[in-house]
């Protein structure tokens, strides 16, 4: 019962850092037009290491932190990011976990997902947005940057959840062959 | 029920839920008015939030200031070479001005005319800190660490040293949100102060640039003019700016046979992607227009 509750709360605590980083420092980092998600980052090694349940309620809990630190609209980074954490936990549980490339994939993947999520949800919610910035100046410095950090946020964030209890197995996909 | 088909149904409610709870987040934010509970909820989320953010800003300002000291070497010498020749310039324009701020004074007197807010006597400045950034490319806002317990309001003008920065869209207890003048939706009522040539400033195309628009075809602009804020004043109702806040400068401006109007390039005074500490204008009097 102890192990259970404190392996959601270490995912928490890293989440709350890497948002509260996301937000003062990373966010300025500007690289080419681009800067790094660390969110996103933090997010693919929890989703990675400990399924898609645990990356969906991390990815839920990240943006809610992120909208309520920036006083954006809410629910907007939590959907993207649940989305995301989900997506990535699915697929360390089903085919990646066990592959060198799979975070670095996973990431890549992410990161263009949520920069067109966030286009049309914002295009949906009246915002003017333009895509050449978004998909053109931002998206592949951004993809960049983001892949440049994946190893060294995965490691640490793997290092920080130590690893404590057996990750979930694949439980419906039945490998061929 | 085998434990995989309900290990599968548990994760796929948990998904679900989820994202049904920020839809419904969306929504309610959305359409509630800014004063709603879940505004409410959020005005207090970053009040709490804000230790940790200033913290992490502290923490972070060595690093910044020893990389901003480095980069500056590098071009420090064709720098000071450039700023000593604004320096024997902007001397000579300092004292042209001084005079004609006294006869502008003297002459004001004894017409006795009746003048709206004055930038920057009849503000109060609360100088604060930028504590977070945009997030995403699709947010040009940044946080301040001071609201509502420090006077400030929705729509109080935001500038810096340099120039007008923008203006606050969200205010919570000890926290604020600036929307930049980089935003889409945000436009301000200016003047080239050269010509008297008036029009709107917005967001350009490209990073951290600006546009002047409607300016008419009838009027001016000339590369290098320098654009201030035009603080008009309609009967009872008055831009949220005052006047004379520098924004930029006219970089260049074209004209087709089509456009009914001037569109000019404007380069901004402020840099909105290294901003630090920002200045909110309160109004002393808040009965004045």
């Amino acid at each position: 019962m102890r192990l259970s509750l404190v392996e959601p709360a270490k995912a928490a605590a890293l989440v709350f850092v890497a948002a509260i980083l996301q937000v003062t420092i990373f966010s300025q980092i500007d690289i080419l037009g681009g800067y790094p998600d660390v969110v996103l980052l933090t997010l693919m090694g929890i989703a990675f290491l400990r399924g898609s349940i645990y990356g969906a309620a991390a990815g839920f809990f990240a943006g809610l932190i992120v909208d309520t630190a920036n006083l954006a609209t809410l629910g907007v980074s939590s959907l993207l990011l649940t989305v995301a954490g989900y997506w990535i936990g699915r697929y360390g549980e089903t085919t990646g976990r066990d592959r060198a490339h799979a975070p670095f994939v996973s990431v890549a993947v992410a990161t263009i997902l949520v920069q067109l999520g966030a286009l049309i949800l914002h295009y949906m919610l009246g915002d003017t947005v333009s895509a050449q910035r978004v998909l053109v100046d931002a998206l592949p410095p951004k993809v960049a940057l983001n892949l440049l950090l994946t190893l060294p946020v995965y490691a640490l964030t793997r290092r920080l959840l130590a690893l404590a209890a057996a990750p979930e197995r694949a439980t419906e996909v039945r490998l061929l062959g | 029920m085998s434990s995989r088909s309900a290990t599968a149904v548990k994760r796929r409610v948990v998904a679900g839920v989820l994202i049904l709870l920020s839809l419904v987040l969306i929504t309610v934010y959305f359409r509630e008015p800014a004063g709603g509970g879940l505004h409410g909820a959020q005005s207090a989320g970053a009040t709490v939030l804000r230790p940790f953010e200033v913290a992490s800003e502290r923490v972070a300002r060595p690093f910044r200031d020893a990389y901003g000291w480095f980069a500056g070497l590098i071009h420090a010498k064709s720098e000071n070479a450039r700023l000593r020749e604004q320096v024997d310039r902007l001397t000579l324009l300092a004292t042209q001005n001084a005079t004609a701020a006294q006869q502008l004074a003297d002459l004001k007197r004894q017409l006795h005319y009746v003048d709206s807010n004055e930038f920057p006597q009849d503000y109060e400045p609360v100088t604060t800190y930028v504590v977070s950034r945009p997030p995403s490319e699709f947010q040009q806002q940044v946080g301040i660490a001071a609201g509502s317990s420090r006077g400030i309001r929705l729509d109080d003008a935001v500038v810096t040293a340099d120039g007008l920065v923008g203006k606050v869209s969200q205010v919570a207890h000890s926290t604020a949100q600036v929307t930049l003048l980089t935003d889409p939706n945000l436009k301000v009522s200016a003047l080239d102060v050269n010509t008297q040539a008036i029009g709107l400033v917005g967001h350009g195309e490209g990073l951290g640039t600006l546009t002047l628009d409607r300016v008419q075809k009838s009027q001016v602009l000339k590369p290098g003019d320098p654009i201030v804020t035009q603080g008009w004043k309609y009967g009872p109702i008055s831009s949220i700016y005052p006047p004379n806040i520098q924004i930029g400068y006219v970089n260049g401006a074209s004209q087709s046979e089509v456009d009914l109007y001037w569109q000019a390039q404007v380069t901004p005074r402020v840099h909105f992607d290294s901003l630090r500490t920002v200045i909110v204008l309160v109004k002393k009097d808040r009965n004045l227009p």
